[in-house]
């Protein structure tokens, strides 16, 4: 034993150098010259101290991850095999977590206002950012968790939803809660309507096609001036009220009403409820339709295809459904950015937004709703954290994919609950899960 | 006719720069089966090694015509090593690890990796559009009637002659040498190609590094072609190649070349006929038509279905 | 007439499927009769998967008819209809020869799957499902029972609530069956249920055939290419070989058929013409 540790000494460093020599040619030009444009063309600046900064880093990184990781008999990460988090482990916390977390949502902007008030506003709009990834994940997630049909073309949908609601609200002045529904149906209805004729189409062809399908609208949308204001978007789209009472000062504006001094706030906590509300009608909705013989037909259809045709499902009418309640969602979500922002413009709605939403669903474990809680915190949340290093903030969130994926390649929380039990109901083994080929 | 002659020469051009960039992307699917998204990032991140190497020469249109032609191939030569690099070190970092496991796995490691390469471009090279004068100038008027003249352009005719080269080369170290052989293998069974002594890793990374040298010299035609380059042309490029690669049958080299010749005849000619603005609502259109009525595109293997 | 010919349960007529130049299935004709256990038998590549695939829509059949004919007279033109359809309306169900489950749902949930067109319609397509109507509730306590009753006829009650992956190989098999059966079919066609078996799994196997056709309304309509399991519990056996009939009758007379013999035991024409000139003289001097 103690050759072979002798032995694997000097082969970490020969693995390191190898890792540094590949670094210095992957840095060396990109990072060692950078190309500045000035008025008379372009130069180079040198900056060979950062490259070779990158290059120890990688050549300490690599030995440290080879003496005490890759090439030693006693791993460091043994260490930490007992915090691993075992698919088991994960099902007890399940039950606990989930009120926890519901509990937590609840009460969070009250928790906000009394416990740090000068920074509540933030932290609030930051708890309605995490809610609306945390509903377009919910809703992505029937699409790719549930049926098991990859859609890379998700932000389609939050878009059609978000037009949908501001030009109803602009042109006709239809009230948010006639134009919510009718936005999502809309939605819904465009789920159907691109999804007819590519359900058919498997795996990645799907992919392939749902993302062009997104291109292709936020392309209209950019385009076609008179309708949609082009890159200019829409603005002045009408903010919600509370039943009929508009957060202003007037005296029949919310505060008034209830005999409260006018803030600002006020809004911004009505916001954080109604995504709440809307995100919990999306999970609700979600977990009784599993239960329903459409949504096990969803999931019969990810775990084997062939076999639901045999079984007399008819599988374009089934994935049609999966496809529209996904899109249906989608857009009440993007109904509800509309009001939010107040202005929408293509631009909110490009393919790295449906990469987002999906990594969220990926990520969190495909068909699990609490998963998607978790891994919208982590991802958003992590993002926010980091608005310091504007610079560096999409490289990190990159990067966390990255490494989460290769850290749990079936998502935070893979196992799967049965739907129906005659005993108990145990979950099941993410590795006995199909992921779908359509 | 002189201004369809002109869109085919333009839309033959643009069509073989996807082409080169979608092979990359049909070899990669067709030896582990998916859609490696950071592929147009390793085009974008060919075009700046080359804009950086070409700085460095001090490559300019004044020099002498030896000069430029010796500089260009050592440019080529360099920009295919270095993106080569990259390629191999994205499939080592990000693919590598999730073999054989979960099928959305190594899709989002690929996204994160796209997201990686272009923001990593963007701090280390800054966000500003960057502009190089043109180096290759002049051309031919191939005919000239009622005042409208029909022009190929040097750099048209050494793009179209350095994709037919590299086509060439390329099918023929597909089909005659043990790695083109070990490759087909490995597309066809992995397991089994590895009982029978192909090492599986490595010929998956020399697919990974060829896709990267191929996408290299895209980078530079596109770089020599537009002149203008920015760390977000990945993206479209990206995609359109991947269109490419769908729409004449993922899988098929020549299906890739096809698909990309079409798709940039498609675009021309819907731009100079129809509207700019939505030529790339034409693209995906006919992409989506020919998949509902050739669901494995125009030269992929239709896929039989096993009962 | 046979049996099979005055009641059938399904009538093949003319069936022909070609991929491409090759020629799977070349003029088929034959018929089923209710309540028998049909046997489609054949050495390998004989194209009795892809007649399979054309009963059951997952193929359209190049030329000819198929026909399913309920007991209560109603028929359903087979080759026209979507596959979904031929399972939920024409009632004809069938297994994989390799076996497929939903393996990462459970047994209980396979089977409640195989019921999912009554339990739609009792769900009002899932809109009255949605809120818990009571006729729904109904239906669900019925499909349960009816998957409870079916798990504890193949031996898998107690193992009700695991994924269906993580059964044994032979237990998969009945699972199959079973789920296929929750359909209600008139038909069921097994594509090589014996494939894999141990001799005590298939004698178990050859049970819950005759079990279902002795106590359901359904018929059987199995693949098969090894004889000795055929031969034991079929009715009817009609034999393919090049996709081709050459034999169609009881077991016992298919068994003594020379061209059988030869197809089995891979021999040339002019010898099948010289076993059946032996024979031919056999007979007669058994005649004499």
């Amino acid at each position: 034993m103690a050759a072979r540790t002798e032995h694997s000494v000097a082969a970490s460093f020969k693995d390191a150098a190898i890792a540094a020599v590949i670094a210095l040619a992957l840095f060396g030009p990109l990072v060692g010259l950078r190309t500045e444009v000035t008025t008379g063309g372009l130069f180079l600046s040198q900056r060979w101290g950062d490259v070779a900064i990158a290059v120890a880093v990688v050549f300490v990184g690599r030995l440290l991850l080879n003496v005490f990781v890759f090439k030693t008999d006693r791993p460091a990460t043994n260490l930490f095999s007992g915090m691993k988090l075992s698919a088991g482990a994960l099902a007890r916390i399940g039950p606990v977590f989930g009120p926890l977390m519901l509990g937590l949502a609840l009460t969070l902007p009250f928790i906000l206002l009394y416990g740090a008030p000068s920074q509540s506003r933030y932290y609030i709009d930051l708890g309605i950012l995490v809610l609306t990834y945390v509903m377009l994940g919910w809703g992505l997630n029937i699409v790719v968790g549930m049926a098991g049909l990859l859609d890379l073309g998700y932000v389609a949908f939050y878009a059609v939803g978000a037009y949908s609601y501001a030009l109803l609200a602009i042109n006709f002045g239809w009230s948010f809660w006639l134009c919510l529904p009718l936005a999502g149906v809309l939605a819904g209805l465009w789920g159907i309507t691109l999804g007819f004729p590519v359900l058919r189409l498997r795996g990645d062809y799907l992919a392939i096609v749902t993302l062009a399908f997104g291109e292709i609208i936020r392309i209209v949308l950019l385009n076609w001036y008179e309708f949609t204001g082009g890159p200019n978007g829409l603005n002045n789209i009408p903010r919600p009220s509370f039943f009929g009472l508009e957060f202003d000062r007037s005296p029949e504006g919310f505060a008034a009403t209830f005999g409260l001094e006018f803030a600002a706030i006020h809004r911004i906590i009505f916001l954080y409820y109604l995504i709440l509300a809307l995100a919990l009608l999306t999970a609700f909705v979600t977990v009784r339709v599993r239960r329903l013989p459409v949504g096990r037909a969803w999931e019969a259809l990810r775990e084997d295809e062939i076999a639901c045709r045999s079984l007399g499902i008819n599988t374009t009418t089934t994935k049609l459904t999966a496809f529209a309640m996904g899109a249906m969602f989608g857009g009440f979500a993007g109904s509800f950015f509309a009001t939010r922002q107040g202005f929408i413009s293509p631009e909110s709605f490009t393919f790295i937004e449906s990469a987002v939403i999906l990594a969220i669903v990926v990520l969190g474990g495909l068909g699990s709703q609490i998963g998607v809680v978790i891994a919208a915190i982590v991802l958003i949340g992590g993002f926010e954290i980091f608005r310091d290093f504007a610079e560096y903030r999409m490289l990190v969130f990159g990067l966390a994919m990255v490494l989460i994926m290769v850290w749990r390649p079936r998502g935070l929380i893979s196992t799967r609950k049965p739907t129906i039990a005659l005993g108990k109901a145990k979950a099941i083994g993410g590795e006995l899960v199909g992921e779908g080929r359509g | 006719m002189e201004y369809f002659l002109q869109q085919l020469i333009n839309g033959i051009t643009l069509g073989s720069i996807y082409g080169l960039i979608a092979i990359g992307y049909t070899m990669v699917y067709g030896i582990i089966g998916m859609i490696n998204f950071a592929h147009g990032d390793i085009f974008m991140v060919g075009s700046f090694i080359a804009l950086i190497m070409i700085i460095a020469l001090g490559l300019t249109a004044g020099s002498a015509i030896a000069v430029v032609i010796l500089s260009l191939l050592l440019v080529l030569v360099l920009a295919m090593v270095l993106t080569s690099a990259w390629g191999w070190s994205v499939e080592r970092i990000a693919y590598r690890p999730l073999r054989g496991s979960f099928r959305l796995a190594p899709l989002i490691t690929a996204i994160g990796m796209s997201i990686i390469l272009q923001n990593f471009v963007q701090i280390a090279q800054g966000a500003r559009v960057k502009p190089l004068q043109p180096i290759i100038t002049g051309g031919y008027t191939v005919m000239d009637s009622n005042g409208f003249a029909v022009q190929v352009s040097n750099i048209q005719i050494l793009i179209i002659m350095t994709t037919v080269i590299l086509m060439v080369a390329f099918s023929l170290l597909i089909s005659r040498t043990s790695l083109g052989r070990a490759q087909r293998a490995c597309e066809q069974d992995r397991r089994m190609a590895s009982l029978l002594g192909i090492d599986v890793d490595r010929t998956i990374s020399l697919t990974f590094v060829m896709g990267a040298a191929l996408a290299a010299v895209a980078g530079l035609m596109y770089l020599l072609y537009y002149g203008v380059i920015d760390f977000f042309i990945g993206f479209v490029a990206g995609v359109k190649a991947f269109t490419a690669a769908v729409l004449g049958g993922i899988g098929s080299l020549p299906g890739a070349m096809l698909g990309g010749l079409l798709l940039g005849l498609i675009e021309t000619f819907w731009s100079g006929y129809f509207s700019v603005e939505y030529k790339d609502v034409a693209a995906f259109s006919i992409l989506a038509i020919v998949l509902i009525f050739l669901p494995s595109g125009l030269l992929g293997r239709p896929e039989v279905e096993k009962v | 007439m046979t049996r099979w010919t005055k009641d059938p349960v399904l009538t093949v007529e003319h069936l022909t499927m070609r991929f491409g130049g090759l020629v799977a299935v070349n003029d088929l004709t034959f018929q089923a009769g209710r309540g028998d256990i049909t046997a489609l038998i054949g050495p390998n590549g004989a194209g009795k998967t892809t007649v399979f695939n054309c009963i059951t829509g997952f193929y359209k059949p190049t030329e000819g008819r198929l026909t399913a004919r309920h007991a209560d007279g109603r028929t359903y033109l087979l080759e026209r209809m979507p596959d979904h359809a031929i399972s939920g309306e024409a009632k004809v169900a069938r297994t994989f020869q390799n076996i497929r489950l939903f393996g990462g749902m459970t047994l209980l949930e396979n089977l409640m799957v195989a019921q999912h067109g009554p339990l739609m319609r009792a769900s009002l397509f899932g809109i009255g499902g949605l809120f818990g109507i009571g006729s729904y509730r109904r239906a669900e306590r019925a499909a349960i029972d009816k998957a409870r009753y079916w798990l504890d006829r193949v031996g898998l009650l107690a193992r009700a609530d695991d994924p269906a992956a993580d059964l044994p190989y032979g237990a998969q098999r009945r699972l199959e069956i079973a789920r296929a059966m929750c359909t209600g079919p008139e038909l069921l066609c097994l594509d090589e249920p014996a494939a894999g078996l141990n001799p005590r799994e298939s004698a178990e196997l050859n049970e819950l055939l005759l079990y279902i056709r002795r106590e359901q309304a359904t018929s059987l309509l199995l693949i098969e290419h090894d004889m000795s399991v055929v031969m034991e519990i079929s009715d009817h056996v009609v034999v393919l070989d090049y996709g081709v009939k050459i034999s169609d009758g009881e077991p016992e007379a298919v068994r003594n058929d020379p061209k059988v013999i030869a197809a089995y035991l891979g021999v040339d024409d002019d010898e099948v013409e010289a076993v059946e000139h032996e024979v031919e003289e056999v007979e007669r001097e058994v005649a004499r």
